[in-house]
């Protein structure tokens, strides 16, 4: 299990890094985190001939928070994010999806943009991008542009980089006052890559649904934003008949997801899980948008990580 | 008398080496060899056509590349029969390479020798191979039925047949007022210990001698079968197992192809060569196990009595038989568990598939036949309305009737007679430990709040202990330092702490004056290996005989030094005395320079044993007839059969109403291995076994395809449970001494991982309502059984049923 020969490039800027994209095209692969890349290289699943190491570009790992959004730059490791009080602060949802993303051995080393960069479907932070409308900021060899994420992601692994292009951040955007949000999914193992997950975001005014909406993880080719209003907006959370409004969320989000089968679960499954959770995740949410919302759950949750003593360490629901 | 080291919990001498990278695994040795890589089948079954290596030999720094063709005389002869048996009619072996035939993905084809590990992978991949696919058999279900064959002069796929039979059970079943018959299945998981195989060989040209290390359960088996290969006398092959990272049983087996194609590498290149297995190898390369399907008839009366017992299974062995047929023996003979069985007949088919070979793991067929088995009796007792606890306790053989005979042959080609345990007493601890008659208002607590829970049992009994022999060999040096060797190895199981502590009380001196070398051909060359939990039972009564002898010659040269009667001392933190006088001493170390005579003093403690020295008898020679220099001894344990260990395991597990997702809640174990020598290591290992036996029940298999493609070769899909899948393990135990060895001791080593899948499938069986009759189960196919279970295609137990009907007689179909 030994990578193919390639070269190996250390630039130090961004237009370094970018001129020698443009000088290898599609024989040179970006790496920052290596956490997905190595693997792959690895086990000669892809041999580039051109290894462009960006951990030497300055001016990459920084978390910038404006009153709109969260810039995270292309070196930003997972766990820097995690970590970062005044992130949680502004958009608690990248807290609440990140600590999901594998072990914390692999979100020291990855890179939230690099997650993104790589377009897996079973990626948490794709799904997140798509829920805070962000955008991944790109540079070229004729300059920087701004790609809204429904642009971005073409197809599992696929998206609009071209090969001469660096993703050098992603844009978050921040929720409106009273939103609330929740992050929840179920893998086979603690860590693993989920068998289904949902990002939600919650908007109540008044003790009003005003907004509500969904992304998914594992369960839709590329990150799709599911927009729950029609079930949810305009339901008084005191109502007594919430949880059919919430059957009802649930229901549209097993219509919109289109899951496969692999050797990890059925197709079906999924489908009810991806639905369950999203019906669990949205009374959570609730509950953090500041209103006075308890939602009494008729069922128990529970998690297939067995040992007491891992609750809380990353992984699983949140 | 120091405090007796026999039963105390000390931590592991070896810990502080191995937790601080001090450890030296096969990989950390050797920086300088030539590296080996392997071009292996990307087929399942096919024929060998053509081999084009041009390209690859134009790379620089490729030292050799070698197909069969190259293997000179018994190198390319087929690989050995390990473990013929008369019922293994059609045992074949694979070759080092791949001869004109490959019979599974992984088979090597073509190795490749080069400077270092890439460059030999670069050239692997330049080297095309040209295979004409042939029909591909995967699966039992696909072997029985035969149409295919793996190897096309084994008609029907069948590598052996064995019946064994005690009693007359289709009367037996004939007049059982009640009968039932199972289906249940257990799927393929592997050993996947985290350190993967690994040889690293150097020929001595100028004595021309072997040496060669491997990361083996058995470096004299390997020692010997390379001898063998290579043709090679065997004085001139050492072998030596380094710190080995987890064995598990794949490294039992032996040789595999690398470690007859490393060394005869090494030789003819006059270079150190060395390969390291990966991960990807390991999975489609080494060996896997446990995959059976089973068919339990029983016939029993009102009070769950069994009255008969007829057994049928199909064993999945892979494409090659090098081990025969050990695991689907251990099922047969072992699927008995504490149960009296009235009359029993077992029949299995051992068949081919093209697949991975398939050779003892943890358990070793255990965990299947236990599964058949405890399905069985949670059946029982379902059928009946019964407590599931007490049916098992009706059917148990009591401490009474120890021995107790069951007519059976058991691996070892020896009676299956079990010789301790108390059955009783097991199961009265483990009900208290779980809280077994507490249960329902548990339940009803959970029910309430709208959880699903079940409580689940399993008990087995395990034969361990096997012979036919090991031995060790204990020597004091005039330090003090007692230097003890074993031949077999250690995977990491705390053999440096477990055989110093027998030492240590049997020797009379401190702990850490003793120093442990395993799997050393140098050092000890007759052994057998680490295998069917006999390290303990084997080396550990070994080494209590060798220390023995030791004791008895330091008391008889220090009674003839100090002028007093032998029976008046004794040894205390490695010095001998007189008892009650203890100024009247000399140190073993002292005692060890006058076993010794000498005629040139290296130091002051020489002086003493050197000829003018003037303590010697003169009319007697220095050493005396039939005495050897030397402060020494080595001893032999020998068995007449194993020593049967058992335990009982209870869980707690919820399901989710919804989502299915399944949770370990409590997880409670009671063993009995007779007295422990370190409690703390016996809880390691029944903690490590129950962890691969979760692995096994809810998250482990290998899924190959139709066309034989395994397709989870990864850890990223092969789901090995991380701690955090590990329930917390609450033990207790009894101690029920063996009468076959010195030390009393009965084997620890897989009991944690048997009765796993049945416990955890009672459990989940018990939550839902329904049987589980296949496992491992993942969230998603409990999912699909309740939507079955839904829509009328599953039987409710009874005990779940409202309407549930008393038990009619006879022909009752599977629940």
């Amino acid at each position: 299990m030994k990578p193919a020969p390639f070269e190996y490039h250390a630039p130090r800027s961004v237009e370094e890094a970018v001129a020698v994209l443009a000088e290898v095209g599609h024989d040179g692969k970006v790496l920052a985190g290596g956490q997905s890349l190595i693997p792959i290289l690895n086990m000669r699943l892809a041999s580039p001939g051109h290894l462009i190491d960006i951990n030497h570009v300055t001016g990459l790992d920084d978390i910038e928070i404006t009153s709109d959004s969260v810039r995270v730059g292309a070196l930003v490791r997972h766990s820097g994010l995690e970590r970062s009080d005044s992130t949680h602060a502004a958009l608690p949802l990248l807290r609440q999806a990140v600590v999901n993303v594998a072990h914390p051995a692999i979100r020291n080393r990855g890179t939230t943009v690099g997650s993104i960069a790589h377009a897996d479907a079973a990626g948490e932070m794709p799904a997140v991008l798509a829920l805070c409308d962000g955008t991944v900021e790109v540079v070229g060899p004729h300059g920087i542009r701004e790609v809204g994420w429904q642009h971005f992601f073409l197809g599992a692994l696929e998206t609009v980089l071209a090969p001469d292009e660096l993703a050098v951040a992603t844009r978050f955007n921040r929720m409106p006052p009273g939103t609330g949000t929740a992050f929840a999914e179920s893998a086979r193992r603690s860590g693993d890559y989920a068998l289904a997950g949902v990002a939600v975001r919650v908007t109540v005014s008044d003790g009003v649904v005003s907004a509500a909406a969904a992304s998914f993880v594992s369960v839709t080719d590329v990150p799709s934003v599911l927009d729950l209003t029609p079930a949810l907006g305009g339901r008084e959370l005191a109502d007594a008949g919430f949880g059919s409004a919430l059957d009802q969320a649930a229901e549209a989000v097993r219509e919109h997801v289109a899951p496969e089968t692999d050797i990890h679960a059925s197709a079906d499954y999924r489908r009810m899980l991806v639905a369950e959770l999203t019906r669990r995740a949205l009374p959570i949410a609730i509950s953090r948008s500041n209103a006075a919302f308890v939602h009494e759950s008729a069922v128990a949750t529970v998690s297939s990580r067995t040992n007491a003593a891992f609750e809380g360490l990353g992984g699983g629901r949140r | 008398m120091s405090t007796r080291l026999f039963g105390a919990p000390i931590k592991r001498k070896e810990d502080p080496r191995l937790v601080t990278g001090g450890g030296r695994y096969l990989d950390d040795l050797g920086h300088g060899a030539l590296a080996a890589a392997f071009v292996r089948s990307p087929h399942a079954h096919a024929r060998v056509v053509d081999i084009d290596a041009d390209d690859a030999f134009e790379l620089d720094g490729v030292l050799g590349i070698y197909a069969h063709d190259d293997l000179p005389g018994k190198v390319g002869e087929p690989l050995p029969l390990l473990i013929p048996h008369p019922a293994l009619t059609h045992g074949r072996t694979g070759y080092a390479l791949a001869r004109d035939e490959v019979n599974h993905v992984g088979e090597p084809v073509v190795m490749v020798v080069a400077t270092d590990r890439y460059v030999a992978e670069d050239a692997c991949q330049r080297i095309r191979v040209r295979y004409e696919p042939l029909p591909v058999v995967v699966g039992i279900e696909t072997a029985r039925d035969g149409a295919a064959r793996v190897h096309s002069d084994v008609p029907g796929n069948v590598a052996a047949h064995l019946t064994q039979v005690v009693g007359d059970v289709d009367a037996a079943l004939a007049s059982a007022p009640h009968t039932l018959t199972l289906e249940l299945d257990i799927e393929r998981s592997a050993s996947t210990p985290l350190e993967g195989r690994g040889v690293y060989a150097r020929w001595d040209d100028e004595r021309d001698e072997l040496r060669m290390y491997s990361s083996t359960q058995t470096s004299t088996g390997v020692r010997a079968a390379v001898a063998a290969k290579l043709d090679l006398p065997l004085a001139k092959v050492e072998c030596i197992a380094p710190d080995v990272g987890g064995g598990f049983g794949v490294k039992i087996m032996h040789p595999w192809p690398e470690e007859v194609l490393v060394p005869w590498a090494a030789r003819r290149l006059g270079h150190p060569v060395k390969w390291t297995e990966d991960r990807r190898e390991h999975f489609v390369a080494a060996a896997h196990e446990r995959g059976q399907l089973h068919t339990v008839t029983v016939g029993f009366d009102d009070d769950g009595h069994l009255l008969g017992l007829d057994v049928k299974f199909w064993h999945d062995n892979g494409a090659y038989t090098p081990y025969g047929i050990i695991v689907p023996i251990i099922t047969s003979t072992q699927l008995l568990g504490p149960y009296k069985p009235g009359a029993y007949r077992v029949k299995f088919w051992s068949l081919y598939t093209n697949t991975v070979l398939v050779t003892p793991y943890r358990g070793a067929g255990r965990p299947q036949g236990c599964f058949a088995m405890e399905r069985t009796m949670d059946a029982i007792a379902d059928r009946l309305g019964l407590d599931r606890a007490e049916v098992r306790a009706r059917n148990f053989i009591l401490p009474s009737e120890m021995p107790y005979d069951h007519g059976l042959l058991f691996q070892d080609g020896r009676p299956l007679r079990y010789d301790s345990g108390d059955f009783p007493a097991t199961l009265s601890k483990l009900k208290a430990l779980v809280g077994w008659d507490d249960f329902a208002t548990e339940r009803a607590a959970a029910t309430a709040q709208g959880r699903k829970i079940g409580l689940g049992i399993g008990c087995y009994v395990e034969g361990t202990g096997v012979g036919p022999y090991e031995g060790s060999h204990v020597q004091v040096e005039t330090s003090g330092r007692v230097n003890v060797s074993i031949g077999l190895t250690s995977q990491g199981q705390g053999h440096e702490t477990v055989f110093a502590q027998i030492v240590a009380d049997e020797l009379g001196v401190r702990m850490e004056d003793v120093f442990v070398t395993t799997g050393d051909t140098r050092k000890m060359g007759y052994a057998v290996g680490t295998f069917a939990s006999r390290a303990a039972v084997m080396s550990g009564s070994a080494v209590a005989l060798a220390a023995r002898q030791v004791r008895a010659k330091a008391l008889r040269i220090a009674a003839d030094a100090l002028e007093v009667s032998a029976d008046d001392l004794e040894i205390v933190d490695g010095t001998v005395q007189v008892k009650g006088a203890p100024s009247a001493s000399m140190t073993l170390g002292t005692v060890s320079v006058l076993s010794n005579p000498l005629r040139y003093a290296f130091d002051e403690a020489a002086q003493a044993a050197t000829q003018f020295a003037g303590t010697f008898d003169p009319d007697r020679p220095p050493v005396a007839a039939g005495d050897e220099p030397g402060l020494e001894g080595k001893d032999f344990y020998s068995p007449t059969q194993a020593t049967f260990a058992n335990g009982m395991h209870a869980a707690i597990v919820e399901t989710d109403p919804v989502t299915a997702e399944i949770r370990i809640l409590r997880y409670c174990v009671v063993h009995d291995c007779g007295p422990m020598i370190n409690p703390l290591i016996v809880e390691g290992q029944v903690h490590g076994g129950v962890a691969q036996g979760v692995g096994g029940a809810l998250y482990e298999r290998m899924v190959y395809d139709e066309s034989g493609q395994l397709l989870n070769a990864s850890f990223m899909d092969f789901l090995m449970p991380y701690a955090s899948e590990v329930p917390t393990i609450e033990t207790d135990h009894l101690e029920t001494p063996s009468p076959l060895n010195p030390l009393g001791i009965k084997g620890a080593g897989e009991a944690g991982c048997i009765p796993v899948s049945a416990v955890i499938a009672s459990a989940i069986e018990d939550a839902e309502g329904f049987a589980i009759t296949r496992m491992p189960i993942s969230p998603s196919e409990l999912w699909g059984l309740r939507r079955r279970y839904a829509a009328g295609e599953i039987t409710p137990l009874r005990r779940a049923s409202p309407r549930s009907e008393p038990a009619d007689r006879a022909e009752e179909p599977t629940p």
